[in-house]
């Protein structure tokens, strides 16, 4: 009996002090937030700010900015940032490209029968494997594979490893994180307004273009934050598919582990960090942030 | 006005049915509207009544029959193709524009000017009282300015038939009142066929022209507001316009010596105290009143007959209110009592 009303009495506290249960209940999570992302975050701006001995290959920690100029200013650490940053629009815009009529399919088109068993097709692929399925695409643009095979009748051949089959491969591993915002949009959207449009004398193009676009559009920007920074971080999928070409990613696990230089690897690491910032921010004006 | 024998009808409906998988919403509608009429199609849920509204807009295609908009068959044209447009039950104002360019889509998609569009646009709003609204977003609207927005971007486009979904459903008693009595005079200044679609039997015959009662996928009369109230063929329509009394084969033989179905409207019912004279021709029979309705302006009264059937009648309330308990003799003029099929 005594637990039961000692139990009681708590509840009845924290029914009195809502900051208490707030703080109960948030403690954790945040302690968590603190530690390993702000935290891991600091350390990387620190880090990127110390020095390597170029003999011992030991971190000294001197102050210095020489790893922020070389990645600003060395034309290979720029030509890899733009490339980066290039592949992710691109990956973006096939993406947005491919996901549009999909969901739209999803949200509009098809009976809500059929609705979750489709969400469950777009999900499946993230069941299997990343490695697995940048294998996959591997095997599909090398020598004889499957886009050679398919291909020989109409005389196209694999364009072999390379930005291209990144740019496919990225994309393929994405796709989800497009459909799946587009289509809780869509799916938001009223059918009367499409109805509205038409009703007003509106053709389907027109609808598309002056209410399906306009008020999907957040939940197109939600979608990209996703394909965006995935493939900004991206650098598995380049090792396998990319041959030569290499992405920021490559030159961050280069730097930690062949050339053994943290600090530069810090700051090559910070460039999509500070992308991310200017693309999160432009796309709260644009209120896809809602949208997540 | 509306029923001359040489004009187009502005819609007519022929064999209309439409199913959705095994069940049938729409079976077998014939009807005429008339240019400028203000017709209202009154029914419970599910009697297909906003079906067919969606069938002369284009939003779904008839299973079988036509759908002919002045004298031309559209029953296989796109919505965007109909001399149509739609009050919708969620007004479906685009939350994306504000409420000029919501007002002005239809003209643009008609390819008018920017000047004319504003100036059309302007106007339309004027006449729904809206014009000062015109910057703010749908969201920030109130359900009444809505509905008004949503008129006036289906009515800037002069379209041959404006269609209304339920159009007065989502607003409070004082501004249903008042939209029924604006609804009317913007048809009749615009001197468009107004289509509504109603579960509304007071609205119907405040403002409508005509009346289609449907009952399951069939309209089970047609007429004015004053044929159907005080001259319903069936029972279904007795007791889903008004209030009424049906006496079955039996009960009219008890109540008013005579064979058949007969509908009383409960006003009809003279009611006076027990024991006074009354007139010779008139049936009178005694009852007790079993309930007791205050409805405000008139009260109810459920009363129990001597001949043990039960019968509504209702009074005015201009001096006191009958008691529970109290003895009455009712009287029914012959022709208050409506046969019906």
């Amino acid at each position: 009996m005594r637990t039961v009303s000692a139990r009681s009495r708590l509840s009845s506290w924290l029914t009195r002090t809502p900051r208490a249960r707030l703080a109960l209940l948030l403690s954790a999570p945040l302690l968590w937030l603190g530690l390993a992302y702000i935290g891991a975050l600091a350390a990387l701006l620190i880090t990127a700010l110390w020095s390597t001995n170029a003999f011992t290959g030991q971190i000294e920690r001197v102050w210095t900015l020489d790893n922020i100029r070389i990645v600003l200013t060395d034309p290979v650490y720029r030509a890899v940032t733009f490339r980066t940053i290039g592949v992710a629009v691109l990956v973006t815009l096939i993406d947005a490209a491919l996901a549009l009529p999909v969901a739209f399919f999803m949200a509009k088109v098809a009976s809500p029968r059929w609705r979750p068993l489709l969400v469950a097709a777009i999900l499946l692929p993230l069941w299997a494997s990343y490695l697995v399925k940048a294998y996959a695409w591997r095997s599909m643009f090398g020598g004889g594979g499957l886009i050679d095979w398919l291909g020989a009748p109409f005389g196209i051949t694999s364009p072999g490893y390379g930005l291209t089959a990144t740019v496919c491969t990225l994309a393929y591993l994405w796709f989800p994180y497009m459909v799946l915002p587009i289509f809780a949009g869509l799916d938001r959207l009223p059918g009367s307004l499409l109805e509205a449009a038409g009703d007003l004398g509106a053709r389907p193009g027109r609808i598309l273009r002056t209410v399906v676009l306009p008020m999907v559009f957040p939940a197109v920007v939600a979608g990209s934050i996703f394909t965006f920074s995935l493939t900004l971080g991206d650098y598995v999928a380049v090792e396998i598919v990319g041959g030569t070409k290499q992405f920021l990613g490559n030159l961050v696990y280069d730097n930690i582990g062949a050339a053994s230089n943290q600090p530069l690897a810090a700051a090559v690491g910070l460039v999509p960090v500070v992308v991310m910032i200017v693309y999160l921010s432009l796309s709260r004006r644009a209120g896809a942030l809602e949208h997540l | 006005m509306f029923s001359l024998v040489d004009t187009v009808p502005a819609i007519r409906l022929a064999g209309l049915r439409k199913s959705f998988g095994p069940v049938t919403a729409v079976d077998g509608i014939d009807l005429e509207i008339a240019d400028g009429e203000f017709f209202a199609m009154l029914g419970p849920s599910g009697s297909g009544k906003t079906t067919v509204l969606r069938m002369i807009a284009g939003f779904e295609q008839p299973t079988a029959g036509a759908v002919e908009l002045a004298g031309a068959d559209v029953t296989r044209s796109a919505p965007f193709q109909r001399d149509v447009t739609t009050v919708f039950q969620d007004y479906a104002l685009f939350p994306h524009l504000t409420v000029r360019q919501n007002v002005e889509y239809g003209l643009a998609v008609r390819g008018k000017g920017r000047t004319e569009r504003r100036e059309l646009a302007t106007a339309a709003l004027a006449s729904v009282r809206m014009e000062a609204f015109a910057d703010r977003r749908p969201t920030q609207l109130s359900g009444g300015q809505r509905q008004r927005v949503a008129l006036a971007r289906a009515l800037v486009v002069k379209p041959r038939v404006l269609l209304l979904d339920e159009p007065l459903g989502a607003l409070d008693l004082k501004l249903r009142q008042q939209m029924q009595v604006e609804l009317k005079q913007l048809q009749r200044d615009a001197g468009i066929t107004f289509v509504f679609v109603t579960h509304d039997q007071e609205e119907a015959l405040t403002m409508s022209d005509r009346i289609a009662v449907f009952d399951h996928g069939r309209i089970a009369q047609i007429g004015t507001p004053t044929a159907v109230y005080e001259q319903p063929q069936t029972e279904f329509v007795a007791g889903f316009v008004g209030t009424s009394t049906v006496l079955d084969r039996s009960a009219s033989e008890g109540v008013l010596g005579r064979s058949g179905t007969f509908m009383i409207r409960p006003e009809r019912i003279r009611l006076t105290p027990a024991g006074e004279a009354s007139a010779r021709d008139e049936r009178h029979r005694t009852g007790t009143i079993a309930e007791v309705v205050y409805l405000g302006a008139t009260t109810k009264y459920l009363i129990d007959l001597s001949s043990g059937h039960r019968i509504t009648a209702s009074e005015p309330n201009a001096g006191s209110v009958r008691q529970r308990g109290d003895r009455v003799q009712i009287t029914i003029r012959p022709e208050d009592a409506v046969p019906l099929e």
